[in-house]
């Protein structure tokens, strides 16, 4: 057996032993996923977002929405009531990355797809407290005048393609004409007007 | 999960359990002295000794304990692959517990109150229906509306009573249900920018305001006749048919002062109310319907 002073004085071995212990989680519960059919077959009818949606997405992701906003119902009444049907894995295999989000500090997204009009939203989003007085989330009036050049959109279609998402040449072909000269603005609410709209597998009527 | 998955997922958690204890054990087992000692592990550090002291009894019975608890879980609910544990917990059937409790809590109420007319929910003992219809607002109705139902601009006031496609119920109902587009075209190219400002200004008169300096407000009326009255009517009342306001009430949906007016004869508005037919139930519905109904018709 092992003495403990060996493990003490050799660190490579007190390495191994170490990943060797702390693997059994990743192992068991996060490797078997990668190799399930429920989290790695799109749901039916699942499409992809257009290129302004996906430049929408990326304004998403860099004026930080996921910090505040969660894209996950969970399997509880009173999320269900409230957002919609509860989300799956299969929804989310075309997400690079996912926006899952960890803190509700606004409500749940991953259904808001016409909830709201697009003047709502753009409203809402130039300055919240136009709509909503009691909100705290800050303003964003520099979409309004922010153009894309969509110089990059094919490109990322492009490598989303190579990650699994089924990008037609068509679709990476036009994707600079479908987003230049377009807002920022323009695209988060495309891709907001989206969320919970790519398939129309679940009812959300409640 | 296939079977080998499965099995890969019972034998690493499984190994995992038991060869914390297997260490646990042989390092118990191992140990020099089975009472608290002065003996020290024999090396110093900067004058720093180790007691040779055995693993404290509390510590080690609660990890015993932990494993005890884990083995347990492991046997009441799904963990181990494809095994479903002896209660068949999943968060799926967990949800669907949890709605068919509330379904059988709530439903006779909303069927109770489905039975009345929007007019018999108004009645002081249906109060307890209007705080339901209050509360179902309050979640899906008041991020454009305002809690309070006041409206904000471009998102109509439901408590003053001026309505763009008609206060009876049913057209509440039916607002709520399937949505409504409006159209206000813009007139930009039509009228050129002094006609815009002509029409704004005749606009101004009907509720009663001053026309603009340096305007033609005759020219405005001319033009307004025209091109306005198909949906505004001749006297600028409007129609609920087309969800066309009503110019003369003072009631700004877009806001009331001449820039603003302008701006909307200029570029047009499309006031958009989403359908909540996809969304709410029918008895839900009903009951914010007699909830917006009585905002203003108290």
């Amino acid at each position: 057996m092992i003495k403990h002073e060996t493990i003490e004085k050799n660190i490579g071995l007190m390495i191994l032993l170490i990943i060797i212990v702390i693997s059994g989680g990743g192992l068991a519960e996060i490797v078997p996923l990668f190799f399930q059919s429920s989290t790695t077959k799109p749901i039916e009818g699942l499409r992809t977002y257009s290129a302004l949606e996906l430049e929408g997405r990326d304004v998403y992701i860099r004026e930080g929405c996921h910090v505040c906003h969660t894209q996950m119902i969970r399997p509880f009444r009173a999320e269900t009531e409230r957002y919609g049907h509860y989300s799956t894995a299969n929804e989310h295999v075309w997400e690079h990355p996912f926006l899952w989000g960890s803190k509700r500090t606004g409500p749940d997204l991953a259904r808001v797809g016409g909830r709201y009009s697009d003047a709502w939203q753009k409203a809402h989003l130039y300055n919240p407290r136009d709509v909503v007085p009691e909100s705290k989330m800050p303003s964003y009036p520099w979409l309004f005048e922010n153009k894309l050049s969509g110089k990059d959109t094919a490109a990322k279609m492009q490598t989303l393609r190579k990650l699994g998402v089924p990008y037609t040449d068509e679709q990476i072909s036009t994707a600079r004409e479908d987003v230049q000269g377009k807002t920022e603005i323009d695209a988060l609410v495309a891709y907001l007007q989206s969320l919970g709209k790519t398939h129309s597998v679940y009812t959300n009527k409640r | 999960m296939s079977a080998f998955w499965s099995a890969w997922v019972t034998v690493i958690t499984l190994a995992v359990i038991f060869g914390c204890t297997w260490l646990l054990l042989a390092t118990r087992k191992s140990e020099k002295f089975k009472e608290t000692t002065e003996e020290t592990v024999g090396h110093a550090f900067d004058g720093i000794e180790e007691f040779d002291n055995p693993l404290p009894q509390w510590w080690f019975y609660m990890f015993v304990a932990t494993v005890i608890f884990g083995l347990g879980y492991l046997m009441l609910y799904p963990g181990l692959g494809n095994f479903k544990g002896l209660l068949g917990w999943t968060s799926h059937n967990q949800w669907e517990r949890e709605m068919q409790h509330a379904e059988e809590v709530y439903r006779p109420v909303f069927a109770e109150y489905a039975t009345l007319s929007i007019e018999e929910l108004q009645k002081p003992e249906n109060e307890a229906g209007l705080k339901m219809g209050q509360r179902m607002f309050a979640n899906n109705c008041s991020v454009c509306h305002g809690s309070a139902g006041t409206g904000a601009i471009g998102f109509p006031n439901l408590t003053d009573n001026d309505w763009l496609y008609g206060g009876e119920p049913a057209t509440i109902k039916q607002t709520i249900v399937n949505g409504r587009n409006g159209g206000m075209p813009a007139w930009a190219d039509v009228l050129g920018e002094d006609g815009v400002r002509d029409v704004a200004s005749y606009v101004m008169t009907l509720s009663g305001k001053e026309a603009v300096a340096g305007t033609d407000v005759t020219n405005g009326q001319k033009q307004f006749q025209a091109l306005c009255t198909a949906c505004h009517a001749p006297d600028g009342t409007g129609m609920h048919a087309l969800g066309a306001p009503n110019l003369t009430d003072d009631i700004w949906l877009y806001g009331g002062d001449f820039k603003q007016i302008a701006h909307t004869i200029r570029a047009g508005r499309a006031g958009v109310m989403p359908a909540q037919k996809d969304l709410l139930s029918d008895d839900k519905i009903h009951l914010i319907t007699a909830y917006v109904y009585s905002l203003s018709n108290k």
